[in-house]
C-alpha cells in the first residue's frame, strides 16, 4: 500500500506535465539567457515562457514577474526591498503576528537597522481587522505586509479591503500569498496588492524556485547585487530549469483550478467533519468559511501532535504537526497562540492538507485509523485523565 | 530522526499506566512545555517492586518514560536513584540534540517518585498540589516569555513580534 500523503502544505509532488517539460529542457537547452548567441536566446526564450506564464495565472503582465529562490527569497525580497528603496519615506511597518517566519525573521533584521514594527493582532478565526490596520498608520509607514492565506490555520486574509487603505494613504502593499497560489483564484487585478510572493511547489511545481509579483512603478531594492537579470531587480544568473517547472505548474494550475477546487473541498468537508464527528474534544482552527479549501488544521485535546503524527506515519499517512516538540524551536505556533489558543492545546495540533491525488478512500482511511490512536495516546496522557475525571 | 530503540519503546511502550495503591509518585514537567511525566512505584524490601508511567509527550518522551520503567524494575532504591538521565538517552541508542533537554525527563520522574516514598515513610506530610506547582513552575522558567505583554517569544530574538518592545536577554536559564 502506498503512502497517503496529506502534507502538501509543506510540498507538492511535481505534476507529471511539470516533470515532462524540465526534462525536456534539461536534455535541450544549456545557455545562459543573457548571451546573444542563438544557443543563450533558447534559454531567453524558455525564461519568457514561463514568465507569461506565471503571469497568467494571476492575471499579472509579464515585466511584473520576478523568479526567486522560492517563497521565504520572495518574501525578504519584498520587504527589505521597501525597506531600502523607501528609506527617505519613513521607517515604519505594519504586519499581523501570525505571518510565516520568513516575514518575521526579516522584519527582525529589519528592526536592527532602526525601522519600527507594528504587528497587529487576529481574532479567535486568525481575521485581522481591516481598521486595525487602517488605525495603524503613521506618518513614517512605507509598508503593509499580510499574508493572503495562513499556512497553520488556513485563514483568507482580507487583503483587497487592506489593500485599498494602503493605495488611499500611498503606503506599498504587500502580500506574503505562498500557499494561496495556485491552490485558490488569485487575481492580482481584484487584489489590487503592490507586491506578492509565490512558491512553485505550492502548485506542483519543483521546490527552490519562487517569484515575486512587482507592480509597475513599485520601489523595490534587489536583495541580490550583481548582474542586470530580471530587469536588474534579481540578479545571478535564474535556475531555469526549475523556472521552466514553474512556468509549466502554472499553465496546468490555471486549467485544472475549476475542477481541483470543488473536488478537494468536498473531501476536505468530509475529513473535518468526520473528525469531528469521530472523536470527541478536538478544536477545528481557523476560520468557518473564509479558510484554505485543502487544509483541515485540528487541536487534539490532551495528547502531543509530534505522537499523533508519528502513529499516523506509521499507518502510512503523512501529516504534518504544529507542537512545539516537532517545530525545532521547541516552542507552541505562534499563529495558535496568537488566536487565543492554550499552550497545552496548541501542542496536539495537526495539519492535513490535500491535494490534486487524494482520494475519498485516502479520506476514509484516515477516518478508520485516526480515532483509536488518539484514544491510545490519551489513555497514555496523564492530563487526560485529570481533566476526565473531575 | 529517531533510533531504532526509540521507536520500539514509542510503539510498543512497557509499564504503561497507573498503579492506584502506589506507594511513590513523582511528576514532572508540564504540558505548556510540551512534555508531562508521571511515574508510579510500588516498593517491596527497598526494591522497585513494580513500576508504572503516563506521559503527555513526543516520541521522545514517550520512548524515555518507557526505558526508564525497564532499567528501574527490580533495582534497589539506591540504585534506581542512580539512573540518570543520559543513562536513559544511552540505553535508548541515543536522543536526537533538540529532544535531550525538553523530552528526557525520566530519571526526574523517578528521582521525584522515590523521593515522594521516602518522605511519605518518615511520616511527612506531602502537599501533592503544592509539590506540582512547583515543578510546573522550574519548568516555564525555561521558556521565553516577553515582559511587557506576556506572550512567549524566541530565545534570541530581539523584540518582541507581539507588541514590538525591546527584550533584553539576561534572564537565568
Amino acid at each position: 500500500m502506498g503512502v497517503i500523503y496529506l502534507d502538501h502544505l509543506s510540498g507538492t509532488p511535481l505534476h507529471p506535465r511539470v516533470k515532462e517539460a524540465m526534462i525536456h529542457h534539461i536534455n535541450t537547452v544549456y545557455g545562459n539567457p543573457v548571451s546573444d548567441h542563438q544557443v543563450g536566446q533558447m534559454a531567453a526564450q524558455a525564461l519568457d515562457t514561463a514568465r507569461s506564464q506565471v503571469a497568467a495565472l494571476i492575471n499579472a503582465d509579464p515585466g511584473e514577474i520576478v523568479f526567486e529562490s522560492g517563497g521565504t527569497e520572495s518574501v525578504n525580497h519584498a520587504i527589505k526591498g521597501v525597506a531600502i528603496g523607501m528609506r527617505e519615506k519613513g521607517n515604519h511597518i505594519i504586519t499581523t503576528n501570525i505571518e510565516h517566519k520568513s516575514v518575521l525573521n526579516s522584519l527582525r533584521t529589519l528592526r536592527l537597522l532602526d525601522y519600527t514594527v507594528t504587528s497587529l493582532d487576529v481574532d479567535p478565526h486568525g481575521m485581522v481587522d481591516p481598521a486595525a490596520v487602517e488605525a495603524a498608520i503613521t506618518p513614517g509607514t512605507i509598508l503593509i505586509s499580510i499574508m493572503l492565506a495562513n499556512n497553520e490555520i488556513g485563514t483568507i486574509e482580507p487583503i483587497a479591503e487592506i489593500a485599498k487603505i494602503a493605495q488611499k494613504h500611498k503606503i506599498v502593499c504587500h502580500t506574503d500569498a505562498v500557499d494561496a497560489v495556485g491552490v485558490i483564484p488569485v487575481d492580482i487585478k481584484t487584489l489590487g496588492v503592490d507586491l506578492l510572493s509565490m512558491a512553485a511547489n505550492q502548485f506542483y511545481g519543483p521546490p527552490g524556485v519562487g517569484a515575486l509579483y512587482v507592480r509597475k512603478g513599485t520601489r523595490v531594492w534587489p536583495l541580490l547585487d550583481g548582474g542586470m537579470q530580471e530587469n536588474k531587480r534579481r540578479a545571478g544568473t535564474e535556475n531555469l530549469i526549475g523556472i521552466v517547472g514553474m512556468g509549466v505548474a502554472a499553465e496546468v494550475a490555471k486549467e485544472e483550478l475549476p475542477e481541483r477546487l470543488p473536488r478537494i473541498k468536498a473531501l476536505r468537508d468530509k475529513l473535518r467533519d468526520g473528525l469531528v464527528a469521530r472523536i470527541p474534544s478536538i478544536i477545528i482552527n481557523g476560520h468557518p468559511t473564509q479558510t484554505l479549501p485543502h487544509l483541515v488544521s485540528v487541536s487534539v485535546k490532551y495528547i502531543e501532535g509530534e505522537s499523533l503524527m508519528l502513529m499516523l506515519d506509521e499507518e502510512g499517512i503523512a501529516v504534518a504537526t504544529r507542537s512545539a516538540c516537532a517545530s525545532g524551536s521547541l516552542r507552541a505556533s505562534h499563529v495558535l497562540i496568537s488566536t487565543g489558543m492554550d499552550f497545552a492545546s496548541a501542542q496536539g495540533t495537526l495539519l492535513f492538507s490535500l491535494g490534486r491525488d487524494t482520494a475519498e478512500a485516502d479520506v476514509d482511511r484516515v477516518l478508520e485509523v485516526m480515532p483509536p490512536i488518539v484514544q491510545t495516546l490519551r489513555d497514555m496522557s496523564p492530563i487526560y485523565k485529570k481533566e476526565h475525571t473531575t | 530522526m529517531y533510533s531504532e530503540i526509540v521507536m520500539d519503546h514509542f510503539k510498543n511502550p512497557r509499564n504503561v499506566g497507573e498503579i492506584t495503591d502506589a506507594d511513590g509518585i513523582g511528576e514532572v514537567g508540564n504540558p505548556v512545555c510540551g512534555d508531562m511525566m508521571n511515574v508510579y512505584i510500588k516498593v517491596d524490601n527497598d526494591k522497585i517492586a513494580d513500576i508504572k508511567f503516563k506521559t503527555f509527550g513526543c516520541g521522545a518522551a514517550i520512548a524515555v518514560s518507557s526505558m526508564l520503567t525497564e532499567l528501574a524494575k527490580g533495582k534497589t532504591l539506591d540504585e534506581a536513584m542512580k539512573i540518570t538521565n543520559k543513562d536513559v538517552a544511552e540505553a535508548l541508542g541515543g536522543l536526537p540534540q533538540n529532544k535531550l533537554h525538553c523530552s528526557n525527563l525520566g530519571a526526574d520522574a523517578l528521582h521525584s517518585a522515590i523521593k515522594n516514598y521516602m518522605d511519605r515513610k518518615a511520616g511527612k506530610i506531602k502537599d501533592t498540589a503544592k509539590d506540582r506547582e512547583e515543578h510546573v513552575k522550574s519548568r516555564e522558567a525555561q521558556a521565553c516569555y516577553c515582559p511587557y505583554c506576556s506572550k512567549e517569544v524566541q530565545e534570541e530574538s530581539p523584540f518582541c513580534i507581539f507588541c514590538g518592545t525591546e527584550i533584553s536577554h539576561e534572564h537565568d536559564h
